[in-house]
């Protein structure tokens, strides 16, 4: 078993959905998905980021707004356990942000075992 | 958490337009909306808050605080309580007094009496009171008026202008006023009630929604002293009525089924309950109006184990008594109606034949198809049957008709 970390990026409903009874359904989607992997012991953590932020390089020079833009921008996170990147991958799959255009992207995180 | 989202949305909707004032009912409507994007985005990750609606009210409360702030110029609308508020330089104190229950329902109440301003053309009217009373979307909205969403945005458009062009303001209205208007809202509610009642080619879930919200409505009104009248809880007793049927009316391919062929099982017991305890409060005295009678005559209705059991004689009184407050063709044609019942199908022909001066109106017609069919007449009941068919757009409708003529040539 390794962890793995979810990168969500776009799949933002505020551009094509404005009914807060179709937004409630979109949410319980999401909750349902996390619940389930908590359920099933696959989920140990993740937190949504605000959009605002800031970028520094060369220790001085600060610009402000997150590295990316637009549906670039990382709008939260997870970390899964999961046997290898397949695993991670098919998991992932059921993710609610694609229904509005949004990406995962998998990344395997580095352990310390030798 | 049933519809938390559409309901609050209104409800918060309703306080931030009193804050902004209605010319800026949009920033309210923006606020909100970004108040349902960030639950979207945290609840999930974190948890459903103990209080979703108290979380909800923050987030606004604190959004709309920030919106104050950044703006340099004073609102001058005289009815804005921001405008008071930035005077005296207590903004947050005064915005978190009008999230306290009572004032949210006082904010839907002025609300409910701006939507539903007579000025405006009605359609307009049911627009702007689903869209920002009522929480739906443009699209839903468009949806279950089988329009296109340009539409209602102009009907959104010209009821917004006329309130700010007549310079309504968000109030209660009182004395002799408060009669008149509040006629004019329990109009328009049941209009609204009857689009999700009657919408026959809509999605049924929808209907159902806008139905059960111009319900919410009403029993809004039930809830201020000021509003909660006879013509009130009685228009609250015939929407029960109504609705405890919604489940019964249509069969499997969308067609309608009428009272007589509904199965009464499929009623709601607990609705048509409540139908009698909000009559029964609405019977108190001596006034009587139009939907007292009608929800008198929904009344004797659900009592009934079946339609051949109905009290058909008291129906008939009921509706004597109607028609001399509401002498329509409608009420004449259903009077003809249970006169058919009790005596006979041919005494009901002549009535209609005679009283009812209704012509191209696909009900008139269905209706004696139906008594020429039940007094054996092949041939009239055909044509008129055909002849209604001609007169409707709705497939419900058609669907209906056409399986009474199968019926017949069978």
């Amino acid at each position: 078993m390794s962890e793995f970390l979810y990168l969500f990026r776009g799949g933002d409903a505020r551009n094509l959905e404005s009914s807060p009874e179709r937004l409630q359904e979109h949410m319980g989607k999401w909750m349902k998905w996390m619940e389930e992997l908590g359920k099933a012991g696959k989920m140990t953590g993740g937190l949504p980021l605000k959009n605002e932020g800031k970028t520094v390089k060369n220790r001085g020079v600060v610009t402000d707004g997150p590295f990316a833009e637009g549906k670039e921008i990382v709008g939260g996170y997870m970390i899964i356990n999961a046997k290898d990147i397949n695993e991670a991958t098919e998991i992932s799959k059921d993710c609610p942000i694609f229904e509005f255009d949004g990406t995962v992207e998998v990344r395997e995180i580095q352990s310390m075992e030798m | 958490m049933d519809h938390l989202f559409r309901h609050e949305s209104g409800k918060m909707v309703s306080v931030l337009t009193r804050v902004f004032g209605f010319n800026d009912i949009e920033m309210a409507e923006d606020i909100v909306q970004e108040t349902m994007y960030k639950a979207l985005q945290e609840w999930p990750f974190h948890q459903v808050p103990d209080n979703p609606q108290a979380w909800l009210y923050k987030v606004a409360r604190n959004k709309a605080i920030d919106m104050l702030r950044k703006q340099k110029k004073l609102l001058y609308n005289t009815d804005s309580v921001a405008a008071m508020a930035l005077m005296e330089k207590n903004v947050s104190g005064q915005i978190d007094e009008l999230f306290l229950d009572h004032e949210i329902q006082d904010s839907q109440l002025r609300m409910i009496f701006a939507c539903c301003y007579p000025e405006i053309s009605i359609e307009s009217q049911i627009a702007l009171t689903l869209k920002t009373l009522c929480g739906f979307s443009i699209k839903e909205i468009a949806k279950a008026f089988v329009t296109g969403e340009e539409t209602i945005n102009k009907r959104l458009l010209r009821a917004k202008q006329k309130i700010r062009n007549e310079n309504i303001t968000l109030d209660v209205p009182t004395g002799r006023e408060l009669g008149k208007r509040l006629q004019s809202v329990l109009k328009t509610v049941y209009l609204l009630f009857n689009e999700g009642y009657n919408a026959s080619s809509a999605d049924i879930l929808i209907r159902k929604d806008i139905c059960l919200e111009a319900m919410r409505l009403v029993i809004l009104l039930t809830e201020q002293p000021a509003t909660n009248q006879v013509e009130t809880q009685a228009l609250l007793a015939l929407m029960c009525f109504h609705a405890a049927r919604f489940d019964s009316r249509i069969d499997a391919e969308g067609g309608i089924i009428l009272l007589k062929d509904q199965d009464r099982k499929l009623w709601d017991k607990e609705l048509i309950r409540k139908g009698y305890l909000y009559l029964n409060e609405a019977s108190i005295g001596y006034i009587t109006n139009e939907y007292v009678i009608e929800a008198g005559i929904m009344a004797v209705h659900c009592s009934a184990s079946s339609y051949d059991k109905t009290d058909w004689p008291v129906i008939l009184r009921l509706y004597e008594s109607l028609e001399e407050i509401k002498d329509t063709p409608v009420v004449k044609l259903n009077k003809a109606i249970v006169i058919g019942q009790i005596n006979g199908p041919k005494v009901a022909i002549e009535e209609i034949l005679n009283n009812v001066p209704m012509k191209d109106y696909y009900l008139y017609h269905a209706t004696l198809g139906e008594l020429y069919f039940q007094s054996n007449d092949v041939f009239q009941a055909k044509q008129q049957l055909k002849l209604a068919m001609s007169l409707t757009d709705s497939n419900a409708e058609k669907l209906l008709l056409e399986k009474k003529l199968a019926k017949i040539n069978s």
